[in-house]
């Protein structure tokens, strides 16, 4: 087990140029404001004296290069700048937006599992058939669904007509924070199982056509106890990766779906610095998010290696 | 879902199923047919706007404000009185203006990248596949909104965005079938016969690798489609007062105890007409499988 997950200091190694790339990516964004940056940001609030101010505050009367490594210094020790609107450090607004975000996506990634799961399974158990036909539909349409409203159509059926559920707010205990994130996830988990069932679906479909699944059958394994002893935890192995590659998209859906349900979580945060022109903290944001998104692709990796004891990236990154 | 290869998975999954009824003439898909009414309906209604929204769909009347649906406002109207139908039939225009006008750029800049990459191989190909890496690591959305916002606002600042984001999945792909092509026969015969690399790349890789592109550019319009109506839903998308069917879902928010229909129906149509595009998409991807080529 330990010597197949050699390949993670080499992983992490081939991360670096990426997450610098983002760095860059983020510093530059300042610089693709039109004109001055700074008269651009502070808008019909400018005076010649705010905005020599701002310059000085954004760094942007220093040469490029050395912005660049002023804003590498300041972000290796934890700094991400100021925040225009609340004159608080950056750092700490994301960290105090973090936890709503990360519960709201891990909850979301639970009931998602949860749907789709079984109908993976009542699709691949007989494909073609009506109920495949069914989830097909499901997973079709799914697609095709925006997010926000699909938010907002989970707060008119089960908030405002059956009165069940909070449609916004986010809780103060831990129970409080399962029931009022409940919408915001399943808003968030119906976006996500699309993509899930169809990968499980037809590994399913190939798991269930293997010889140890017919021996399993011979020997009396029947219905659930099929799936869960023989089937599924194959099947889901190539599932992993997929929900990885597509976090990204989703931690971008979470901060919309947040926005509809006035969840104090990043993605309020960036859209309500996006109509403050708050630029300080719209680029702390966007640069965590992305460094976030590269974490989970090193630990998809990992997962998927411990899961699958035939994958071995160490030899494949040799080779 | 974005990620090329998920979306590239599932219609290599569709492909496999229908490769029993890919013998059959065009006509007789079902869903490459069906996607096509949708959506031909859907381009009718925008460009046809003009001559069958029964109101002006600018046009404030804030006395008939919020009313409900009737004969003379099917849908009702919104909170400026404005008729929801006639909005909705605008809208057309400019979603979907946006949605196939928005794949160009990135399906262009993407191809050409993805192309080289792959036929030139060696350190090209890993600074190349390190810069759309890093492009890769910041979520769709995030970087959407960020950009509009750099940009300015406007409809082209919005086709920029999508551009600066998407064109990563296209030359994933085309990458990808590259690396596949340039190692085939008829490649190694061009090369023997002394063809240049532009040529070569062009003329004989080019039309073999870009059904691939062009599937999945397919998918990526309703994906552009989601971006603009979300856009729109958070503010960000085309000015009011231009009839958008996200800025009408924000509108009609607010309503929603009291007039369900006018958050409601714009994202049915939403839906609607991703629905047509994704079976559109599969026709296509049918049609231009290799199999059935043979």
């Amino acid at each position: 087990m330990l010597h197949r997950l050699r390949f993670i200091p080499g992983r992490l190694v081939q991360s670096v140029p990426v997450a610098f790339g983002v760095t860059l990516i983020v510093f530059f964004l300042a610089h693709l404001l039109p004109g001055n940056a700074a008269l651009a940001l502070l808008g019909e609030r400018a005076t010649e004296q705010s905005v020599a101010a701002l310059t000085a505050q954004l760094g942007l009367d220093q040469p490029l290069w050395k912005q660049y490594l002023i804003f590498l210094q300041q972000l290796a020790q934890g700094n991400l700048g100021t925040s225009l609107t609340y004159q608080t450090p950056v750092t700490q607004l994301v960290l105090q937006a973090i936890p709503v975000t990360l519960s709201l996506l891990l909850y979301a990634l639970v009931l998602a599992l949860l749907i789709s799961i079984p109908l993976a399974a009542l699709a691949a158990f007989r494909p073609g058939g009506a109920r495949d036909l069914g989830v097909r539909g499901f997973t079709l349409v799914g697609q095709g669904l925006p997010q926000f409203w699909v938010g907002i159509m989970l707060i008119l059926l089960l908030g405002v007509s059956l009165r069940a559920f909070p449609v916004g707010g986010y809780g103060d205990d831990a129970a409080g924070h399962l029931y009022y994130l409940f919408l915001p996830a399943l808003t968030l988990a119906i976006a996500m199982s699309p993509t899930i069932i169809r990968s499980l679906r037809s590994s399913m479909i190939s798991v269930l056509g293997a010889e140890y699944v017919g021996t399993a059958k011979a020997k009396g394994a029947y219905g659930v106890q099929l799936f869960r002893g023989h089937v599924l935890r194959n099947a889901a192995i190539p599932t992993v990766s997929i929900v990885g590659v597509n976090l990204g998209y989703l931690v971008g859906g979470s901060l919309v779906i947040e926005r509809v349900f006035a969840l104090p979580g990043l993605g309020s945060l960036m859209i309500n610095s996006i109509f403050t022109r708050d630029f300080p903290t719209i680029q702390g944001v966007t640069l965590f998010v992305a460094l976030f998104v590269v974490v989970v692709g090193i630990l998809t990796d990992v997962v998927y290696t411990a899961l699958d004891p035939r994958v071995d990236l160490s030899r494949t990154a040799r080779a | 879902m974005s990620a090329p290869t998920a979306v590239l998975a599932a219609r290599r999954q569709t492909r496999r199923a229908a490769r029993s009824r890919s013998l059959r003439p065009w006509y007789r898909s079902g869903t490459l047919v069906a996607g096509l009414v949708i959506v031909g309906l859907l381009v009718l209604v925008a460009v046809l706007a003009p001559v069958i929204a029964p109101f002006d769909p600018v046009k404030q009347d804030l006395l008939n404000a919020l009313q409900p649906p009737s004969g003379t406002h099917l849908l009702g109207t919104d909170k400026y009185g404005r008729d929801v139908l006639s909005r909705l039939i605008w809208g057309a225009r400019v979603d979907l203006r946006v949605g196939f006008l928005a794949v160009l750029i990135p399906f262009v800049v993407g191809t050409v990248v993805g192309g080289v990459a792959g036929y030139a191989g060696g350190w090209l190909d890993t600074v190349l596949m390190r810069v759309v890496d890093v492009f890769f690591a910041f979520p769709f959305y995030v970087m959407v909104i960020v950009l509009v916002f750099v940009f300015g606002s406007g409809e082209l600042s919005i086709y920029l965005a999508i551009a600066a984001v998407s064109w990563v999945s296209y030359a994933k792909i085309v990458r990808g079938e590259v690396l596949v092509a340039k190692e085939q026969d008829y490649v190694v015969a061009a090369r023997l016969g002394g063809m240049s690399h532009a040529r070569i790349l062009v003329r004989h890789i080019g039309p073999n690798v870009l059904s691939q592109a062009i599937i999945y550019g397919m998918s990526d319009i309703v994906m552009d489609i989601m971006a603009i109506v979300t856009l729109g839903y958070l503010g960000l998308g085309i000015a009011p007062p231009t009839a958008e069917w996200g800025s009408m879902i924000n509108d009609g928010q607010e309503f929603i105890t009291t007039q369900w229909q006018q958050a409601t129906v714009p994202g049915l149509v939403v839906v609607l007409t991703s629905l047509g595009l994704s079976w559109l998409g599969d026709g296509v991807s049918d049609l231009l499988s290799p199999e059935r080529r043979k």
